[in-house]
């Protein structure tokens, strides 16, 4: 489904705040695969996703999507087969416009041949209210509402069925739930399986939750320097612990994890 | 007295226009766009040299399609050619003065006779009675701002709204913020040369210096709006742009016929007017700091 070639990413080339953010990498996931990825500060997790997403040309490699090379596709363009959640739970909405028009944006959008002149249908607005309810957050009665009066566990989880409500080809999560409470972190994380489990989407997704890196999914990838310096699924997945997870990467990095939001439990 | 409310409210549906095309580019699409005072010569020196050649209503379609494209300019500068969006539209704009001044034969006012304009068009049918002036600027900017609701509520509309609101979420969803900042500022641009146009067949005539401070009365206009009918809904802030456009030419009228403010001086005072109404957020906050420091002194920092 996803494949990466020898990317490679350096910024500020030539300069003293040179940095190789990526190096060498290459990935393959195949259709219905749900990787977690974990890593050390600056370990070029995030930079991953953004080349995948097309915030950044890469330097060298290519990328390949459902077997088209999109290396060179405009950001805006991959938005229509990839979405895509951040950290930041403002990032994801239109503050002063309402969860209603939030809503037909991403479904508008993602939905292909519709004219630019179309507008939000009765039909629409009944799809939009009962995919509202699956949220179980009372969201399908407060549709007229903007969406800057929701809190930070609500407007992710409307980010999640905005980036979702029409499947992508491909979904990426950068830790996600982090800037949000535990409960809530919980309930969008759940959500989160829910949906991805129901449509077989091929999914990236950061975390720094040691645990959750094993539990979720169905591949961890750890990362270190810009490289994926661990890869494993199956039953060599299943037997693994935190304390084994830890000690493969002191193994392979030559040095301790050192990420200061990580959470062993 | 009767004229007077006339042309107050004949001249605040004329340039209501211009609000509402400020409030796209300003309010939505979050860009202080600069060419609007150009822009809005460009209508009405458009407008009245085609009127002049006996084209009235192929003069204000002509002068929504210079507009636009004044707009589409502005648009590229910034999007494509990476100049900051307040420079892009005063490079713009100071281009326009020449092709203004191009487009009236290279002089700088043209003036309408004995030829026909869409005002003298309505008259001859005797729709209206006296109030025909009122009838036709009051349809065309509430056509106009109707439609643009309607524009302002499809997927293009809302794109262009999304961009204005949350550049974050753009650039991750599948909205191509060039393409709608173009349109966005095209379509703005196509509402102010609109009512250069109006207003250019209203006055029968064009002038190089017409359009100076249109701007910020246009932004004067939308906040007087906004203070009145609040910013909740599209279709309310439009109606706010309108509504903000009569007070300001009734404000305007009453200045001129009692002289409490020298005429001279009014477009001073709009200026303080509107830079006091942006600054007020800032102001209230300010305040509200100088406030607690009084109050926390009193109480002993509590």
């Amino acid at each position: 489904m996803l494949r990466l070639e020898h990317i490679k990413k350096t910024f500020n080339p030539g300069t003293v705040n040179e940095k190789c953010a990526i190096q060498e990498l290459s990935l393959h996931l195949k259709p219905g695969d749900f990787a977690t990825i974990i890593g050390s500060n600056g370990a070029g997790k995030s930079t991953m996703l953004h080349a995948i997403a097309g915030g950044f040309y890469v330097d060298e490699g290519a990328i390949y999507l459902d077997g088209e090379n999109i290396t060179f596709m405009e950001e805006y363009k991959r938005s229509r087969v990839i979405g895509r959640l951040f950290q930041d739970p403002l990032k994801g909405t239109a503050p002063h416009m309402t969860i209603e028009e939030n809503l037909a944006l991403a479904f508008l959008r993602a939905s292909k041949g519709s004219i630019p002149f179309s507008r939000i249908s009765k039909k629409d607005k009944e799809v939009f209210r009962e995919q509202l309810a699956l949220l179980e957050m009372g969201l399908e009665d407060r549709m007229k509402q903007p969406v800057g009066l929701l809190s930070g566990g609500q407007r992710q989880a409307l980010t999640l069925l905005m980036a979702t409500m029409v499947p992508p080809k491909l979904l990426l999560l950068d830790e996600h739930t982090a800037a949000l409470d535990p409960g809530t972190a919980a309930k969008v994380l759940e959500l989160t399986e829910k949906i991805i489990e129901k449509n077989q989407t091929t999914c990236l997704m950061v975390t720094h939750n040691m645990h959750q890196a094993l539990e979720l999914g169905n591949r961890t990838l750890m990362m270190d320097g810009g490289r994926i310096i661990l890869d494993v699924e199956g039953e060599e997945r299943e037997k693994m612990t935190v304390s084994d997870l830890l000690a493969k990467f002191q193994s392979f990095a030559g040095k301790e994890l050192d990420n200061d939001r990580i959470l062993l439990s | 007295m009767l004229y007077v409310i006339q042309t107050a409210l004949e001249l605040g549906f004329m340039y209501a226009l211009v609000a509402m095309a400020l409030f796209l580019s300003y309010r939505v699409l979050d860009i202080a766009d600069l060419t609007t005072d150009g822009g809005f010569v460009l209508g009405a020196a458009v407008s009245v040299t085609i009127a002049a050649m006996g084209h009235p209503v192929l003069a204000v379609f002509a002068a929504l399609f210079a507009g636009a494209a004044a707009g589409f300019v502005t648009a590229f500068l910034q999007t494509r050619l990476g100049v900051p969006p307040i420079l892009a539209g005063i490079v713009t704009n100071t281009g326009l003065y020449t092709v203004n001044l191009m487009v009236m034969g290279w002089s700088s006012n043209v003036s309408l006779l004995k030829q026909e304009t869409l005002f003298t068009m309505l008259r001859a049918t005797g729709i209206g009675g006296s109030w025909y002036k009122l009838m036709l600027a009051a349809g065309i900017t509430i056509l106009m701002g109707c439609l643009l609701v309607w524009f302002l509520g499809t997927r293009l509309g809302l794109s262009i709204r999304a961009t204005g609101d949350n550049t974050e979420m753009v650039r991750a969803s599948s909205i191509n913020p060039v393409f709608t900042i173009s349109v966005g500022l095209s379509v703005a641009n196509a509402m102010t040369a609109l009512s250069g146009a109006i207003v250019g067949q209203y006055q029968k005539s064009a002038d190089i210096n017409s359009g100076t401070g249109i701007v910020v009365i246009g932004l004067a206009c939308l906040i007087i709006g906004e203070t009145v009918f609040g910013r909740r809904s599209v279709g309310r802030n439009v109606v706010a742009a309108m509504a903000g456009s009569i007070v300001y030419r009734f404000l305007y009228a009453i200045i001129l016929k009692t002289s409490i403010v020298p005429i001279e001086c009014l477009k001073l005072v709009t200026a303080i007017v509107v830079a006091l109404a942006i600054a007020s957020p800032s102001l209230r906050d300010w305040a509200a700091l100088e406030k607690r420091k009084i109050h926390s002194d009193k109480r002993g920092g509590r």
